[in-house]
């Protein structure tokens, strides 16, 4: 029988499978960090109860880590509580942990990729839902709450239903101009924040081959926020080069073993899905959130909209509500929108490639004066890379600031964050009310389009500033 | 876990769509390494003003609501990130009760997890339930039976018979898949030997 590539992944992981559906997946990788872990580990010393596969297991602080010099520690009591919990249970449960002093730290969906702890065709897991963005290589990867953190801890396994096979083709080129980033918010666009809700969706198409790993990992990240459980591409030579060498990566004879494996991964060409999405990639334009949600999406030519063209009464209030929260008039232009602050950095836009792409829009630049921005390194790894070819200097001659790695101003659990109605264009995932601070605006936006609003002083079109 | 088999109570309605995680519990409160606490800085955001003070408009500010056991809201409620805090922010409250016509699938799963029931309903059945916290009357759910009784109605529901069982005997999910070590230790036996690079062996 002709199946999808989820499907495979799904078969080769099934421990078990009760009558009624209910499956027990083993887990290949899991990935922890100080928020939603604690109390995981509680659960196992209260059960007296061990990490079942440390050496299965990777743990990074990114939430709550300070983005200045952390020579000094960090000063917020709690945040301070959070991390050293979770150091003290790495090393009560034998857990390898990247410290904020390893330079190897960062965000944990930068970091596994990075060090090679990211393979095709695993099962990953992690209790943020972030961990979508694994499945740019080819492996079944999703969010999970702190109960099943601690399952995972202890069994290494994880009890699951199988989702609906979903398949997003994206075929054509992508406008000068346009990234990853505004394909993923112009999907989310249009099927909604639950459009993927029970699903695992599977991008495909030559949009899609043509894209680079790292461009990759920003559509299956922000595949949550279409409410999917995962998202996945199949992986492919540019997956498998990635990986070569990498830290994690398997090696020697291992690495032909899992090659050989790994080239295998991918949808039977008569194989069903339950839906099907088709794209074409010409007609994608620079994108922007105006709302408080991430399908609140128009393009940068486009208009805010007015709630009286809505006859739909709870869309109309949502609109409404949004407006308000927001600040915005109806029918404003996206580019009368002011900004205040830029933010570049997250699990969505806070790798090297999109550090690039903002530095080529802010060479020999200056930001607008009424703004303040900052640049957050996804990792130490990404913020050397970055510094050693000379981006932070760009960034800083034009007025940005130059950070240390972690979650940052995404959601503001540090102390990076915005002030009450304090307008954000931000590379990050998420535009919900409070997310980046009580009462903080964000326009969701690619780097090359937080680079562009930076210089403008407003919502512009990074188009107008390519070379 | 608390086992879940009957519950009635004056609901509360929150008619929002796509109610986040960040709205039922923001970040600045998952710094806690606790699970219990977090009941008073539910739905912080809407609930308290810049001052601290209560939000006198808001649903879960107002007697009899910030006594309901049973919340029901709009779509895709609980979408957004993983945490955990998101349920048990809600149980700490009191609400062991959630009732809406789709719910965010980690949320979902979270649910079950803290002994709360996520009841999926259509629309306009919503909006029928909503007026008994328009009129503040009492509605009565019977996870045994898939039933919601109000006045001298009911409506059935349906849920996943697995998830019943653990939700109705209030079981550990850990317990259960240990209990299957033996098909672990197997499964992981034959990965040694296919997919030796998992182990790193």
């Amino acid at each position: 029988m002709s199946t999808t590539l989820y499907d495979k992944i799904w078969n080769d992981h099934l421990v078990d499978q009760q009558e009624d559906g209910t499956a027990l997946l083993f887990v290949d990788r899991h990935l922890v960090h100080e928020v939603t872990s604690p109390q995981a580990f509680e659960g196992l010393r209260n059960s007296n109860r061990k990490v079942r596969h440390p050496n299965l297991t990777l743990a990074v602080a990114d939430h709550n880590v300070p983005t200045t010099d952390r020579t000094k520690g960090i000063a917020d009591a709690e945040s301070k509580i959070q991390v050293d919990t979770l150091e003290a249970n790495c090393k009560e449960f034998g857990v390898q942990l990247f410290g904020m002093d390893d330079k190897r730290q960062g965000i944990v969906h930068i970091i596994g990729p990075e060090q090679g702890f990211t393979q095709p065709g695993t099962v990953i897991v992690c209790g943020d839902s972030h961990t979508a963005t694994h499945g740019a290589f080819g492996s079944l990867a999703f969010g999970i709450g702190t109960s099943e953190v601690e399952h995972v801890l202890a069994t290494q396994t994880l009890v699951q239903k199988k989702g609906k096979n979903f398949r997003i083709n994206v075929n054509g080129q992508l406008p000068l101009g346009v990234t990853s980033k505004d394909v993923i918010l112009q999907i989310i666009g249009k099927i909604g924040t639950a459009g993927g809700t029970g699903s695992v969706i599977e991008y495909a198409g030559d949009l899609i081959r043509s894209l680079s790993v790292e461009q990759r990992m920003t559509i299956c990240n922000m595949t949550i926020e279409g409410g999917a459980r995962a998202g996945l591409i199949a992986p492919d030579e540019k997956i498998f080069n990635y990986l070569k060498g990498k830290p994690m990566s398997p090696k020697g004879d291992n690495w032909e073993k899992a090659l050989n494996y790994w080239k295998g991964l991918k949808t039977d060409d008569n194989a069903s899905f339950d839906q099907e999405l088709n794209l074409n990639a010409g007609e994608i334009l620079p994108m922007i959130t105006w709302g408080t949600s991430p399908q609140d999406v128009i393009t940068i030519d486009g208009k805010v909209p007015n709630p009286q063209n809505e006859n739909d009464e709870d869309k109309k209030n949502s609109i409404e509500r949004s407006l308000k929260y927001m600040g915005l008039k109806p029918d404003m232009a996206a580019k009368d929108i002011k900004i205040d602050k830029v933010f570049i950095g997250s699990c969505t836009n806070g790798r090297i490639e999109d550090l690039r792409e903002a530095a080529k829009i802010l060479k020999d630049k200056k930001i607008s004066s009424h703004v303040s921005a900052m640049v957050v390194p996804g990792s130490g790894l990404v913020k050397e890379q970055a510094e050693q070819e000379g981006l932070d200097k760009i960034f800083v001659n034009s007025g940005f600031e130059w950070r240390e790695p972690g979650c940052s101003m995404c959601l503001a659990m540090n102390a990076d964050k915005l002030k009450p109605e304090e307008r954000c264009a931000s590379t990050s995932n998420r535009n919900f009310e409070g997310r980046q601070g009580r009462g903080g605006r964000t326009h969701l936006v690619s780097p090359g389009m937080a680079a562009a609003a930076a210089i403008s002083g407003n919502l512009d079109d990074v188009r107008k500033y390519q070379n | 876990m608390q086992k879940f088999n009957k519950l009635k109570s004056i609901p509360a309605y929150l008619p929002i769509v796509n109610i986040d995680t960040d709205m039922i519990i923001p970040k600045q409160f998952l710094k806690t390494i606790k699970r219990t606490g977090l009941g008073k800085n539910l739905f912080f955001e809407m609930r308290y003003d810049d001052q601290g003070k209560e939000v006198n408009d808001f649903a879960l500010n107002q007697s009899p609501f910030n006594n309901s056991k049973i919340l029901i809201a709009g779509k895709n409620f609980g979408c957004g990130s993983s945490r955990e805090h998101a349920p048990w922010a809600l149980l700490d409250f009191g609400i062991t009760c959630v009732i809406s016509s789709s719910y965010a699938d980690i949320f979902y799963s979270n649910c079950f997890k803290n002994g709360i029931l996520p009841i999926i309903l259509e629309e306009e059945k919503i909006k029928e339930l909503s007026e008994y916290a328009n009129r503040k009357e009492e509605i009565s759910v019977d996870l045994n039976e898939e039933k919601i009784v109000y006045g001298n109605s009911e409506i059935k529901f349906q849920i996943d018979p697995f998830k019943k069982k653990c939700l109705l005997e209030g079981l550990d999910d850990i317990a259960l898949s240990l209990k299957k070590s033996d098909k672990i230790e197997k499964f992981e036996r034959n990965i040694k030997n296919i997919k030796p690079w998992i182990f790193n062996d």
